[in-house]
């Protein structure tokens, strides 16, 4: 299904979305969107999307499954709590990017804003992804309980210049881990981090993820495997567990 | 100075039992989960480390010969009104420890109690009051947003309504149960709380902890809340009840998040958080994606399109001292149901400084809210269901009175079942099996006994309110809303009454 999605108001795109895909429609090429909100919000099942455009705020929140590629940038929370399904990004996104997020991936080639992949969560094998191919604002990972982030501060705007993350990478962070290409300065991180050496053993989990990335992007995955890699783990699964007097 | 806990021996409670009673059957050895009593074998002789009594009752309650008494220690030192005992245990705890004091249920300071000094009016002589049990006394309550207007067309016997509402949740009580979140309180609790609310044709609320899967079943009566965690947060689960909450702050610990600690993260919990075994459960303070009433109408809205505009959506604030201006820009952003939640409000754990020292009594907050909304002409956009410290019928007819569409009762439904609120839910050892998730001390609670009882506690207050309401001459809670007419106050100075909005008793 095909929408020129040009001066329609984003309660009745998103109205005429869930309708198709309620009557069985499973792929929808969406052009001139311009800032319409919430789009893909709670959506389920096999559902393709192809945004041309600037989608705007939350879009793809509580999603679980459809694969959405936003032909363009997009605007702050995209994958708020997602649960499931794919998102690629192929210019730049906002702030809280992966919000809560429990399942699923979002791949954005360019740089991204504030407050990224806060909180995102993990439960058995159900681990969400995040893939940044530019720089990140900061609090990166603040709070995360799970999940994987991936910073490779390559393909954005500002190549040179500013680090690749922000300051108080993964404040507070209690569960996944964080993947910076060219390694960060502990100074940056949450209290109580330490940037290590991703091992080889960590290398082998980021490739599918890396390698997807290139995928999508066409891009040269040993360009991108050729820097090194620091990994940022939780320093305890209980970051506040002695703070109480009883 | 002492090398050891200096507390140790200023112990809270002194645990009597009365020898010539007691005949060893060891009921309170296993009663207690704080391993208070012990039996010694060879002298054949139960005996209690009083050191770690909390003043649960539990063993009290359960002594089959009424040996044991719990007391308050009878130890004193010397007065002294600004140096009482609590503040001097608080400092020597913390001396040892360093940490952040922590309790449990709400604020327990003695400050005023508003419900208290308000007095309902009733009919003499110039308007007949109404027997509820001869004449139909409506309670029902219908949540959600009303239209300013209504439109209607055709007349002649037919008429139309061309008026098109927003969703509605119709509830038979104006009671419904507060959000007790799935891992502060255990399983068995929840199951008691949905059916009750089923039976009863009110809701009961998720909490932030996700919903078990064989809950689902009760969604009809299900309010499914949303915190900064997010914990248990999908699409089924959003679809899964009648309205979803999304929680900004809480009564007890405004301006704070919420951890649930690890050692009560076990398999079943984190199922429905979501997270691993054994992690600290963190709710962060605020929402990330929440810093500006227009962030709020972001994540309301995207709630809605995410449940197809079926769902109500519930915003819940503690009462802070600007509540009335947040609740107008949380109608605006599109909030159909506004919970405002008082410093009496309870908790599964909260920093002791907090709770005691942050928020405003709901009947004050609860007035000034309404009274801003009426003023800017929107407090028919969201009705307003109040928490925090709600004890009895008449406390539910004063809300009402003072504007309320409904109330919300958790405290006051966890001591239905048993609560003798000894303010130490954190521990998670909770002796009545509500607080906890220890499967031994859960099992405590019998689902279809809560359930009984709560449904009970509803059905007695929903007796006494259509008393209290016939008493005034209405037969309809919904002439009772809003019409402070029906209160006055006792002994409250101007500036109380002023932002109570009502006159004093004799005016
Ligand atoms: S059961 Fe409760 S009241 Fe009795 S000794 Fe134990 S803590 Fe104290
Ligand atoms: S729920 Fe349990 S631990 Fe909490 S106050 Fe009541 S009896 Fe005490």
């Amino acid at each position: 299904m095909e929408i020129n999605a040009k001066g329609i108001y984003y309660r009745d795109l998103n109205k005429m979305i869930r309708e198709a895909v309620a009557g069985g429609e499973r792929s929808f090429v969406l052009r001139n969107i311009n800032g319409q909100r919430y789009i893909g919000d709670g959506i389920e099942g096999k559902v393709k999307m192809d945004l041309y455009g600037t989608p705007g705020q939350d879009m793809a929140a509580f999603m679980k499954g459809p694969e959405i590629v936003v032909h363009g940038n997009a605007q702050d929370g995209v994958g708020n709590t997602m649960d499931d399904g794919k998102i690629t990004i192929t210019g730049m996104a906002g702030d809280i990017v992966g919000y809560g997020m429990r399942g699923g991936r979002i791949y954005i080639q360019g740089d991204v804003g504030y407050r990224v992949g806060i909180h995102m969560k993990a439960y058995k094998d159900k681990i969400p992804a995040i893939v940044i191919g530019g720089k990140a604002g900061d609090f990166l990972g603040e709070y995360m309980a799970g999940g994987v982030i991936i910073l490779l501060g390559m393909f954005g705007e500002d190549r040179n210049g500013r680090p690749a993350a922000g300051d108080f990478l993964g404040t507070g962070m209690h569960g996944g881990a964080i993947y910076v290409r060219g390694g960060v300065d502990e100074h940056m991180l949450g209290k109580g981090l330490k940037p290590e050496e991703a091992t080889p053993e960590d290398m082998k989990t980021i490739r599918p993820y890396l390698k997807e990335f290139c995928q999508v992007f066409g891009l040269d995955l040993n360009g991108i495997l050729d820097g090194s890699f620091s990994k940022i783990a939780p320093a305890t699964h209980r970051p506040y567990g002695n703070m109480y007097a009883y | 100075m002492l090398y050891y806990d200096q507390n140790k021996n200023y112990r809270d409670f002194e645990v009597l039992r009365d020898e010539n009673k007691c005949i060893q059957c060891q009921v309170c050895v296993r009663q207690c989960s704080y391993e208070v009593h012990t039996y010694d074998e060879k002298h054949d002789e139960v005996t209690a480390d009083q050191t770690k009594c909390v003043g649960c009752h539990r063993c009290e309650a359960f002594c089959p010969t009424d040996a044991l008494k719990i007391r308050k220690n009878q130890s004193e030192f010397r007065d002294n009104a600004l140096w009482t005992p609590q503040y001097l245990k608080n400092i020597y705890k913390q001396a040892d420890t360093g940490g952040v004091l922590l309790t449990g249920m709400g604020n327990s300071y003695p400050y005023p109690v508003y419900w208290d000094k308000m007095l309902l009016d009733a009919s003499q002589v110039t308007n007949p009051s109404i027997d509820p049990l001869r004449e139909p006394m409506e309670l029902r309550t219908y949540l959600g947003a009303k239209p300013d207007a209504v439109e209607v067309h055709g007349g002649n016997g037919h008429p139309r309504l061309d008026t098109s509402f927003a969703p509605q949740i119709p509830i038979e009580y104006p009671i419904l149960f507060s959000a007790m979140s799935y891992g502060s309180i255990n399983l068995n609790i929840h199951v008691g709380l949905a059916r009750a609310a089923e039976e009863m044709g009110t809701l009961y609320n998720t909490g932030e902890g996700g919903l078990h899967p064989t809950l689902y079943q009760y969604g009809k009566n299900t309010i499914v809340q949303c915190a900064s965690g997010r914990f248990g947060v999908h699409t089924d689960y959003l679809n899964a009840g009648v309205a979803v909450e999304i929680k900004i702050g809480q009564g007890a610990k405004p301006g704070i998040g919420g951890h649930l600690p690890g050692e009560k993260i076990g398999p079943e919990i984190s199922l429905t958080r979501m997270i691993p075994e054994g992690t600290d459960a963190l709710s962060p303070a605020p929402h990330h994606d929440i810093y500006s009433i227009e962030d709020l109408r972001q994540l309301i809205y995207a709630l809605k399109e995410a449940t197809d505009y079926k769902k109500l959506v519930f915003v819940k604030i503690a009462a802070v001292h600007n509540s009335a201006a947040i609740a107008s820009g949380m109608v605006r952003a599109g909030a159909d149901v506004i919970s405002l939640d008082g410093f009496r409000g309870g908790t599964g754990a909260a920093p002791t400084m907090i709770r005691d020292n942050v928020g405003v009594p709901i009947e004050l907050a609860l007035a000034s809210v309404d009274e801003r909304l009426r003023q800017e002409g929107i407090r028919n956009r969201a009705s307003l269901v109040v928490a925090g410290g709600i004890r009895c019928s008449a406390d539910v007819v004063k809300a009402i009175a003072l504007g309320a569409d409904a109330v919300y009762i958790a405290t006051a439904a966890l001591i239905a079942v048993g609560c003798t609120v000894c303010q130490r839910c954190y521990t998670g050892k909770c002796p009545w099996g509500i607080a906890t998730n220890d499967p031994y001390l859960a099992k405590r609670i019998n689902p279809e006994i809560a359930h009984e009882k709560l449904a009970n506690l509803i059905r007695g207050w929903g007796h006494e309110i259509q008393e209290m309401l016939g008493g005034m001459g209405l037969n309809a809670l919904e002439s009772l809303r809003g019409n402070r007419e029906k209160l006055r106050g006792v002994g409250l100075n101007e500036t109380e009454l002023n932002i109570l909005g009502i006159k004093h008793a004799g005016a």
